[in-house]
Parts: structure tokens; sequence; C-alpha cells
């Protein structure tokens, strides 16, 4: 089959707006989009600026917008989506070229929450051991790639880019609701600022853009009910 | 610059947000037309009466018609938005509730849109 495809391109050095493009794309059903991207880059212009690296979903590089939903290229397939595709870099980030986004301010944000386990008590000779229980409180948002497909399809994130935005949310979530871990307070007070948490006006767009299938949207309103009802 | 391109495709809750927000600056518009109306019972009862009197043009008629559907759907929404807050359940149960919310709005909206219709009809 012929895709087409409609890439929205920038070149920093040339451009004042960016631009769409449209190339004619052979290509099988069960190709990915990334797949697209790489024929066009290695057959017509290897000037095409995209970020991947797995191609198999676990790196987190090539989110971007298609047709109209933020996806990760290396895992949507053609027949998902049809023969007309039109990719965007994602929005709210500042575009560096084509589909490649600064995704600076994004892990900004994300070190703000530290991100990592705070416990000051001496480390002990094995394993800080918790139960089977305690594991699963926090494991749906384990499986975060920081790809910024939440974050970025967020109707607040783009109109205020202060805003901590999903991804940074569910990774603070991750060590607040472990039992192992002891920074709870200290991240629950950085989310409680006006740009935390409660910017979320829960739109369900970041649980819908997930591709690690994250129920993003229960994850901050489980923080706002930590916040709320001071109880984790 | 990038300009904005597609319409990010988001699902019903993005677009009740989007709903949420536009019927909330349209009942901030009309209290200010509310606040205006009701100040003039200090100017005097029969400068009042005039303004009211013109309330019972049909085109005035359909706005009234508006505003009882956009304060219904206003208020049910965010009472939903509520919930996602104080119920544990909320979110899980996000799209049940929006059914619910929709069932509520019809039954709520469907009487005073009658009743309003009703006498726009007399009117014209
Ligand atoms: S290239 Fe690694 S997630 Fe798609």
């Amino acid at each position: 089959m012929q895709v087409k495809l409609r890439v929205r391109r920038f070149n920093p050095e040339t451009d004042s707006e960016s631009r769409i493009e449209t190339y004619d794309v052979p290509a099988d059903p069960m190709d990915r989009v990334l797949d697209l991207l790489h024929w066009v880059k290695w057959n017509v212009d290897g000037s095409l600026t995209f970020r991947r690296s797995c191609a198999h979903g676990i790196c987190g590089s090539d989110a971007m917008l298609i047709n109209g939903t933020n996806r990760l290229a290396c895992k949507v397939l053609v027949r998902e989506v049809g023969d007309q595709i039109t990719v965007e870099p994602l929005r709210g980030l500042p575009v560096n070229k084509d589909l490649l986004v600064d995704m600076e301010p994004f892990f900004a944000s994300y070190r703000e929450v530290l991100p990592y386990l705070v416990n000051d008590d001496p480390a002990p000779d094995t394993e800080r051991r918790q139960s089977q229980a305690d594991r699963e409180r926090f494991d749906d948002t384990t499986k975060c790639i920081l790809c910024a497909a939440c974050t970025t399809s967020c109707p607040v994130f783009w109109a205020d880019d202060e805003y901590f935005g999903p991804a940074a949310i569910v990774n603070a979530h991750r060590f607040i609701f472990d039992s192992r871990d002891q920074g709870a307070a200290q991240r629950l007070t950085v989310l409680n600022d006006k740009e935390g948490v409660w910017r979320c006006r829960t739109t369900f767009n970041c649980t819908d853009a997930c591709p690690r299938g994250i129920k993003v949207t229960q994850a901050i309103q489980e923080v706002k009910r930590a916040l709320l009802f001071r109880k984790v | 610059m990038q300009r904005l391109g597609t319409l990010y495709r988001g699902r019903e809750g993005m677009w009740t947000w989007v709903l949420h927000r536009v019927s909330g600056v349209a009942i901030l518009f009309y209290l200010f037309a509310h606040v205006v109306d009701q100040a003039l019972l200090n100017v005097s009862p029969e400068a009042y009466d005039r303004v009211i009197d013109t309330y019972r043009n049909p085109f005035v008629g359909l706005l009234e018609i508006g505003l009882a559907v956009v304060v219904i759907f206003h208020a049910l929404n965010g009472l939903r938005i509520i919930l996602f807050d104080f119920w544990s359940q909320g979110v899980a149960r996000q799209r049940q509730m929006l059914w619910v919310q929709t069932v509520l709005f019809l039954v709520l909206a469907i009487p005073p849109v009658v009743a309003i219709g009703a006498h726009v009809v007399e009117e014209l």
C-alpha cells in the first residue's frame, strides 16, 4: 500500500515558521510509523530529524503527535492509523528541528520531584524489604519511560509551561507511595505548589496518551488526595 | 516558531473540560448583565420595568434557554470534577459518571427548555 505521510518540518537555520511536507511512502499495514520516517530519511531527505533509539517502545525517545494524539512512532502500526498519516512534534516544548523537541524543561520538572529513593536510615546488609502489597501500591507508576507523551498532551501544560506536568507527578507518585522511602513530605510540598498537582483539570488526555498504559490521571488524583487528607 | 497544528484529538475528558471553561465564561458574562439590570432598581422602578420588558423579545428568550442549558451543564460537570477529588473511586468511574451526568442533564434541562420555549413561541 501507499501511505500519504505528512510531516511538520522546521529548520531553524532557514525557516521562520514550520511547514508541512508530504511524502508518498510504500508501506505494509504492519509497518510502524517509525518505519515510514526511516524510509523518508534514508531514501528521500537525510536531513529529516527525529529521535529514536530502541525502536521497541522502551527507551521513550520517539513520542510525537500522530494523527492528533501523542504516540510512540515505534509502537503505532500503519493499519491502526490508516493511509493518511500526519506527524508533528510534541506540543508545549520548544522545537529544535523537525520532530526533535527540547526535552530540558520536561526533565527540569522531573528532577524537582526528587525521583530517587530518599531514606536516611543506615543501609541494611541485604535489600530493603517490603511486602507484596506495599510493592503493589506504586506498581503502575514504575512503568514510566519518560517519553513526555502525557505531559505534552495536557492542555494545561500547553498554556503554562511552568506546570510540573503529569510525568513529573507520576514519578513523584512512584516514590511517595513506596514504603521504603522517607521523602514523601518533601515531594508533597513541592507538588502542593501553585504549579503543582492542583493545576490538573482531569482532562484524561495523559492517561489516553501513555504508551505504557499507566493510569496517569489516577496517580495525579492520588497525590492530590494525599495532600487533601494528609495521609499517604 | 512552531504554529499550533492539527487539533489535539482528546476524548470526553478534554471536551467536557473545554465546555466547562466556555460555559463558565458565558455564565460570567450573564452575571455582569444581570448585575446591571438588577441595579436599575436603584435608578427607578419604571426603568427596571422597561428593561425587563424588553426581555420578552424572542431573541432574549433564546438566550434564556441557552443560559439554563449552560448553567445546568456547568453545575453537573462541576460536581463530577469535585467527585474526582473527594471520592476515591471517582477517576476509575469517570466514564460511568459521565453517563449519569448526561442523563441528569437531559432530565434537568428539558423542562426549562420546553417552558421557556413555549413563552418564546407565544411572543412570536
Ligand atoms: S524508539 Fe525507543 S521508545 Fe520508540
